[in-house]
């Protein structure tokens, strides 16, 4: 179908996006790449009055790396994120997770910002944030502040971003010696949204780890931090046994549901699946 | 404060043409070309970003030419599959495709070019995995993918040979 009429408009400031925000509010949606607002248009699933193309604010546009901390701007592109170097060296999860993220040509227009604030919960980048401890720095006219990702994700393509609010940022604590990751997706062919996917990052000193983190998603309203699952790997080697025992605690961790494709119980099973690949893969076990 | 409008003036260059238009803002870029221009090479499948039928090259990279709107692309370079097979840019994957009966219908092939020609120009010896992983966006109702493959395959292999020679 085509998109329903609407008004667009392209503020060249941050503060006259505000004001644009304030004199439309909820009439009004923000137009970031594109690659998720333009299809729900066009399917008219959404029939805003307004669009602000935010796309001319290339100030929010880079990846800057300050002590410590890896920050994406909300416009960076996901080519962008994907071709980083920088990204490549401190947070290898989202190198990893970045091919799975929709189809070339998509990831060529679709922002890390839009990704997140739209919430998906089958996308790859909300899962990744969760895993790997992310804040999103978010402004309205009058303040800004920071959300844990853990804060962030609150239901079925819900934020805790308020009316009036931008996400500018993702902020991600680089790699820590140590420290580990793994990514892997289900998908029906390959760029399309996961089945289940998990995204895995944890500590292995001498063989034990510790502090790992399991984001899975697909699996339900928000990307799930599976803390039962996770605590299986806590102060052990990588096993057989420690997998088991991973797969039974997912039990506590996830809740999916059914979708058109795939009934409750085979995501739980694709879940549990794909506990023990990713594990090994972080783990650099032979499997 | 710019005032938001339901037409708007646009001004970008296709096919190395500048034009310079006055466009409904919910126009997407496939149906301006279509539509507007009469490139009708680009072609509309899903509406929603899935098949890749409508893929166009938009500032040096391939995107979903409907999930971008005509009046995003004030001030920018469009290349369609017209301006690309009139350069000579695709001619060889043109041929292979043709050899190797990678189209059949030919709804999609334009799609398939233009986003095969991006996976060459980035990695010039693709395994058989990353051409069908490049590729997976693009739908192909006839051929099963296996011609198109091999097609992909057989140009990066002569390019090569051509480079090396």
């Amino acid at each position: 179908m085509k998109a329903p009429a609407f008004a667009y408009v392209k503020p060249a400031s941050l503060a006259e996006t505000f004001e644009l925000i304030e004199r439309y509010g909820e009439e009004a949606r923000l137009l970031a790449g594109g690659q998720s607002l333009v299809a729900a248009l066009n399917m008219r699933l959404a029939a805003p009055r307004v669009l602000i193309d935010i796309g001319g604010l290339r100030e929010f546009a880079g990846i800057n790396v300050m002590e410590g901390t890896l920050a994406i701007g909300a416009l960076t592109r996901h080519r962008d994120v994907e071709r980083s170097p920088e990204i490549a060296r401190h947070l290898p999860l989202l190198h990893q997770a970045l091919p799975h993220v929709a189809h070339a040509a998509v990831r060529n227009r679709g922002t890390f910002g839009g990704s997140i604030a739209f919430a998906d919960p089958a996308a790859e980048l909300p899962a990744c944030s969760l895993a790997l401890d992310a804040k999103f720095l978010i402004a309205s006219k009058e303040r800004a502040r920071r959300v844990a990702a853990r804060e962030f994700f609150k239901g079925l393509y819900e934020t805790a971003m308020e009316p009036g609010e931008i996400l500018l940022a993702g902020e991600f604590p680089v790699l820590e010696s140590g420290y580990r990751s793994a990514f892997q997706e289900l998908a029906r062919r390959h760029g399309d949204y996961a089945i289940v996917g998990l995204a895995a990052h944890g500590r292995l000193a001498n063989g034990v780890l510790s502090d790992v983190r399991l984001a899975y998603f697909g699996v339900g309203a928000t990307p799930v931090l599976a803390r039962n699952a996770a605590a299986a790997f806590e102060g052990k080697a990588f096993s057989d046994a420690a997998v088991s025992a991973a797969q039974a605690a997912l039990e506590h961790d996830l809740e999916p549901s059914d979708d058109i494709h795939h009934s409750a119980a085979a995501k739980m099973h694709l879940a549990r699946v794909l506990t023990g690949r990713v594990m090994a893969q972080l783990a650099g076990a032979e499997r | 404060m710019r005032e938001p409008a339901e037409i708007m003036e646009v001004k970008l260059v296709v096919n190395g043409e500048t034009i310079s238009r006055r466009v409904a803002v919910r126009q997407n870029l496939v149906d301006f070309l279509r539509e507007e221009l009469g490139l009708t090479g680009s072609h509309f499948g899903c509406e929603h970003g899935v098949c890749g039928a409508c893929t166009v090259v938009v500032d040096g990279e391939m995107v979903r030419g409907c999930l971008v709107l005509a009046a995003q692309c004030d001030g920018a370079r469009v290349e369609t599959i017209e301006g690309l097979s009139g350069n000579g840019a695709l001619a060889d994957l043109q041929r292979a495709f043709h050899e190797r009966n990678a189209l059949q219908c030919g709804f999609c092939t334009p799609g398939m070019l233009l986003t095969a020609a991006e996976l060459l120009a980035r990695n010039p010896r693709p395994s058989r995995e990353e051409i069908r992983a490049h590729l997976s966006g693009n739908y192909c109702r006839c051929t099963g993918y296996q011609a198109i493959v091999d097609a992909v395959e057989a140009v990066c292999r002569a390019r090569r040979e051509e480079a090396a020679s």
